[in-house]
């Protein structure tokens, strides 16, 4: 059964379409990898997914449990959405230390203090930022605060997580740390990802699947060597190649 | 007048109507605000803009309207508050809440939308979404609560109205500095005034410093 289903999915801001998806299902436990134009609707998908976008139409199967995205109770929404975790490009730290932005979601979930300063602990310890708990999060470097987000996001260990382009503004440095964070909790833990990125040697790396977005529209979706060894339609073999302007 | 303990009888006085009338308002203006600021429902847009306009109010129409209220023929008249310190927090109040209100709704406003979506996807309620956005708002919030507090202990006329400035009984430094200026009493006046302006820097400050803040930061350590 797949973890998620997408269904008659259409997404429009001020009658300009923006996303429309027939179907799509994501299979528990691997890394999607997502891939587009600018513009071609890869983040709308991620946050329509993460409930944080309304579409006019679209039903989503999430984990057996169907629901139409058009019209979501907001306790439905928050019970699905407590089962994911996001990161954004820019990472938006909370005028407080490390600890109380990792803590963040905990303290929402109303966990107790012991097991918050326990999963925070090991969050910060994921990402190598365990000496910086204390720090307050707008001293950290951009590449450090977005590492903060993705603990912010692991330390709730969800079942979907995903990440929206997460190291487009990052040194090498901090997106080899990124990717093998990624990594390790996907094979530990075995959580389901979805990684928006520009990059496609990092999509390469990262995704056992790989999708490909264009105007709106999921133009192909294959396994990870097939996407990029063998594209099928014109449109991604002019992507890969850089051919495609836009 | 002139005697120190006069003179801080009516600084205590100032400093118990405005404190009082800044908490009250802040009680008020503040949920208000956030309220405004973070929720959409029918009327918003004329109920914010009622609160921009009251923020300009002038004290001396919120005095006429307090008096009126409170004048033993008025609505409220069988209280018998008028020329009381009660009276005078109450016209401060209607004072200090739009003022309260308008500076947290912008407050809020500037914050929402850079903070909202990141406390939803960690799984924030609307109520936890709501606390958290005043959270980071605070700054502004604190600006307007400092604003508040000057505006409402440097009024004047409002306070003239209600308060009637009783010696003894409902002298604040505004109606002194007045009264003492009419006399002939300029030191006294000045002086009253510098107290003000020292009030003034000393609650400005303490705001600025963040010590607020840092006790926060303190207790959540401990």
């Amino acid at each position: 059964m797949p973890q998620l289903h997408l269904k008659h999915l259409h997404v429009a801001i001020e009658k300009k379409s923006i996303l429309t998806i027939e179907q799509m299902s994501l299979a528990c436990g691997k890394i999607y990898g997502i891939v587009g134009p600018s513009g071609s609707g890869k983040s709308t998908l991620l946050r329509v997914v993460n409930l944080l976008q309304k579409p006019l139409t679209g039903t989503m199967n999430y984990w057996g449990e169907e629901v139409d995205l058009a019209s979501l109770s907001h306790a439905k929404a928050l019970a699905i959405q407590r089962q994911m975790a996001f990161v954004a490009q820019q990472p938006v730290m909370f005028h407080t230390s490390v600890f109380d932005n990792v803590a963040m979601g905990l303290r929402y979930r109303k966990l107790d203090r012991k097991t918050i300063r326990e999963r925070v602990s090991e969050a910060l310890q994921l990402v190598d930022l365990a000496d910086r708990i204390h720090q307050q999060a707008a001293t950290l470097s951009g590449g450090e605060a977005q590492r903060v987000a993705l603990a912010r996001a692991i330390v709730l260990n969800p079942r979907l997580l995903l990440l929206d382009e997460p190291t487009a503004s990052l040194d090498p440095a901090n997106v080899s740390i990124f990717e093998q964070v990624i990594k390790g909790i996907h094979q530990q833990r075995g959580t389901t990802i979805m990684i928006v990125t520009h990059n496609l040697p990092q999509a390469k790396r990262l995704a056992d699947h790989c999708l490909f977005v264009h105007k709106g529209r999921i133009v192909e979706s294959a396994d990870t060597s097939t996407f990029f060894d063998q594209p099928q339609s014109q449109e991604l073999a002019d992507f890969i190649s850089g051919r495609m302007i836009y | 007048m002139g005697l120190p303990t006069e003179v801080l009888e009516v600084i205590w006085l100032s400093l118990q109507v405005t404190t009082t009338a800044v908490f009250i308002g802040a009680l008020i203006g503040i949920p208000a605000g956030a309220l405004l600021g973070l929720y959409s429902f029918p009327g918003r847009r004329l109920a914010v803009t009622i609160v921009y306009t009251l923020m300009g109010l002038p004290p001396v129409l919120i005095g006429v309207i307090v008096y009126l209220l409170l004048s033993k023929y008025g609505p409220l008249g069988s209280l018998e508050l008028l020329f009381t310190p009660e009276a005078m927090v109450i016209a401060q109040v209607v004072l200090v809440s739009p003022i309260l209100a308008g500076l947290t709704l912008s407050a809020v406003q500037a914050k929402e939308r850079t903070y909202s979506e990141t406390a939803k996807s960690l799984g924030a309620t609307p109520s936890q979404l709501v606390w958290t956005i005043v959270k980071e708002s605070r700054k502004g919030i604190w600006a307007g609560v400092a604003a508040a507090y000057g505006r409402a202990i440097s009024e004047v006329g409002a306070v003239m109205l209600v308060g009637g400035n009783i010696e003894h009984h409902t002298r604040v430094m505004t109606t002194a500095i007045i009264l003492e200026t009419r006399m002939g009493h300029y030191e006294t006046g000045l002086y009253l005034g510098l107290v003000l302006l020292l009030i003034s820097f000393v609650f400005n400050s303490f705001l600025m410093m963040g010590v607020l803040e840092q006790i926060n930061a303190k207790r959540r350590k401990m």
